[in-house]
């Protein structure tokens, strides 16, 4: 009887296991396959065309450029390499302005030559419209279509998932509100969150240490959105205030609010870290003549490096991935950022706003589970770092 | 005036009473072992020269000990400079996670050297006095973790001799060396007993005999008896000495 019962939890210990890591690799997978799907989508919208006079050499247009025409930032032909000819903008919401209703019929059924005639007769003209309606004999010419590429998603400077024809996906913005806020977060919690630690490790009495240190605890505890709703309500105004901002809602703002919630963290791996750093040590230094901060400062600091610097990365990454309270107070504006008080966008921010009203499998709900490899990928190094140097101090110590 | 004078010294962990009303005289330039059973308060003695004890909460001293006629607890003594005076070597050997050289040069950059130059010159007198120059003059960059036990003991005894002591204390220092590393020890004793005074503590009576020139026996927080080595290993007057150098308890 004990034999079978000591089977039945040793085979129910292994199946759960592996049951949670397939489900975590499955996770992944299929993260991975939504992800790269957009790569095989179109830079235009899918049982669309854009259709050019034939005497129209322009053959491929990028994304970008599609998205200048339309809002016509690019008002020449020549821009596009060819001749200086205005370029003319046509959808098919314009169809009213160039044919009456009779000339189109009671269905419709005379559009397609009807627009047919109109590019042909205009040889600047560009036209956005259904590749059903096109007549095949009409003799246009058509922008290729290519799929998405690899480098105007990564490196591209605009995030535009909604424009049409052609919807942008560069990242690149996103990316950078990410690492942007994620580093001034750090920058402002590492000061603090050393100087905590040092001091409950090695200034505080126990009693003061025993107070702190759960309270500290309990910063880890409180739900983000909580302090997503805090920031909002106090830290946005006050930036408005000192620096004199048109809005506050900033990247400095989502910093802070990170900073306040990487702090515990920080401060209680690398307080660990402190007070595990033998006694010997202390007492070598002290037995030199060392004073108490040298001691610190040369011995107990340099010495638990390796758990400081866990607790610190282990901070980034949770700046990193946090969402909602830097939803809520980084402004959310998809640019590049250029200096920390403006309105950025993280990439866990941008799936978590947008994920609601990008239809189920096109290419903007691909993009965002692309935004999630990427953002697996930045923890996934992160948590590689953290066990290279956690690693690397089990050596040492040894 | 003797180095070292210790007067009616009482010990507390607080309540626990630690040492009893021991006083001793130790002269300078000599080696004085401390002997006895483990808890007998040989060790909390060590440390109250260089004040190690302070670092526990609770604990507490009665009577004086003065080191060159000057009380070590009064008012006006700079501990840091104390423990520069007064060196200590620990039973494991603790060397910093640092290079070999920087663990030598540690205790002169704390006490405000800056002098490069002269820096080196130290690190190599210390670790020549050491006996360990030879071994590890190739590789001072490298990490003092690399060196065997034995080597790093000898390289906390060079580092606690960079800071040109005049007492130096070891708290059992060759307890977890093997027998080669732990006669090179005893031999460099016999070396630095020309520059300094040494009190050691340690558990091995052959040592105590082979080291020193006086020793104390203690037992449960007193010192029975304090005198020549040769007197203790040969003629003790009390019969607990006699009980325990013979091996019948402890």
């Amino acid at each position: 009887m004990k034999r079978v019962l000591e089977h039945a939890v040793r085979w129910l210990l292994t199946a759960s296991g592996f049951v949670t890591s397939a489900v975590i690799l499955l996770i992944i997978g299929f993260l991975f396959t939504e992800g790269a799907g957009l790569f095989r989508e179109h830079v235009i919208e899918e049982g669309y065309v854009l259709a050019l006079n034939r005497d129209n050499p322009v053959k491929e247009m990028s994304a970008a450029e599609i998205k200048a025409v339309f809002d016509e930032d690019i008002v020449s032909w020549k821009d596009l390499g060819w001749k200086d000819i205005p370029v003319e903008t046509f959808r098919l919401e314009d169809i009213g302005r160039y044919f009456t209703e009779a000339e189109l019929g009671p269905q419709y059924e005379h559009a397609g030559s009807a627009i047919a005639g109109l590019v042909s007769s205009h040889p600047g003209m560009i036209a956005f419209v259904p590749e059903s309606m096109i007549p095949q004999e009409a003799g246009l010419n058509f922008i290729e279509d290519s799929t998405i590429s690899f480098s105007e998603v990564i490196a591209g400077p605009e995030w535009f998932p909604t424009a049409t024809p052609a919807p942008l996906f560069g990242m690149w913005p996103l990316l950078a509100g990410t690492l942007w806020v994620s580093l001034f977060a750090i920058l402002i919690a590492l000061p603090f969150g050393i100087s905590i630690a040092v001091y409950m490790a090695e200034v505080a009495s126990e009693k003061v240490r025993n107070f702190l240190k759960p309270v500290i605890e309990l910063l880890n505890g409180i739900p983000s959105v909580v302090y997503g709703f805090f920031g909002l309500i106090v830290i946005v105004p006050m930036l408005q205030r000192v620096f004199g901002l048109p809005v506050g809602e900033s990247g400095l703002a989502g910093s802070l609010v990170l900073a306040i919630m990487a702090l515990p963290t920080i401060v209680t791996v690398a307080e660990d870290a402190m007070r595990n750093c033998p006694r010997s040590l202390r007492e070598a230094s002290l037995a030199l003549g060392a004073t108490k901060w040298q001691t610190i400062s040369k011995v107990v600091i340099p010495s638990s490096m390796s758990g400081i610097a866990s607790g610190v990365v282990l901070g980034i990454g949770r700046a990193v991935g946090e969402t909602m309270a830097v939803l809520m107070v980084t402004g959310n504006a998809a640019v590049v950022p250029t200096t920390i008080l403006e309105p950025l966008r993280t990439i866990p921010a941008t799936i978590a706003a947008e994920l609601g009203e990008a239809p189920a499998g096109g290419a903007h709900y691909q993009s965002l589970f692309l935004l999630g490899v990427i953002l697996f990928f930045i923890t996934f190094f992160i948590n590689l770092c953290v066990e290279f140097i956690s690693s690397r101090g089990k050596v040492r110590n040894s | 005036m003797e180095k070292i004078e210790a007067r009616d010294v009482n010990f507390y962990y607080g309540n626990f009473h630690a040492l009893k009303g021991i006083s001793m005289d130790i002269p300078r330039n000599n080696v004085v072992a401390f002997i006895g059973p483990s808890g007998c308060g040989k060790s909390t003695f060590l440390r109250l020269f260089n004040r190690m004890n302070d670092l526990i909460p609770e604990a507490r001293l009665e009577g004086s000990i003065m080191i060159d006629g000057q009380d070590i607890y009064g008012p006006d003594v700079q501990v840091d400079e104390l423990r520069k005076n007064v060196g200590m070597v620990f039973q494991r050997p603790n060397p910093f996670p640092k290079s070999i050289f920087d663990n030598i040069a540690y205790g002169l950059r704390v006490n405000g050297i800056k002098d490069r130059e002269y820096i080196r010159h130290r690190v190599e007198e210390s670790l020549r006095g050491a006996a360990l120059w030879d071994e590890v003059k190739d590789k001072l960059n490298a990490s003092a973790y690399a060196l065997s036990g034995g080597q790093q003991q000898r390289l906390c005894i060079a580092r606690a001799m960079a800071v040109s002591p005049s007492v130096l204390l070891m708290d059992e220092p060759a307890s977890a060396l093997d027998p080669i590393s732990t006669a090179k020890v005893e031999e460099l004793i016999c070396e630095l007993r020309k520059e300094v005074t040494i009190v050691i503590v340690t558990h091995n009576m052959q040592q105590a005999s082979r080291v020193s020139d006086k020793t104390a026996f203690f037992y449960m927080g007193e010192m029975v008896e304090y005198d020549d080595t040769k007197v203790i290993f040969t003629n003790p007057r009390k019969e607990a000495t006699q009980n325990y150098i013979t091996g019948r308890f402890g």
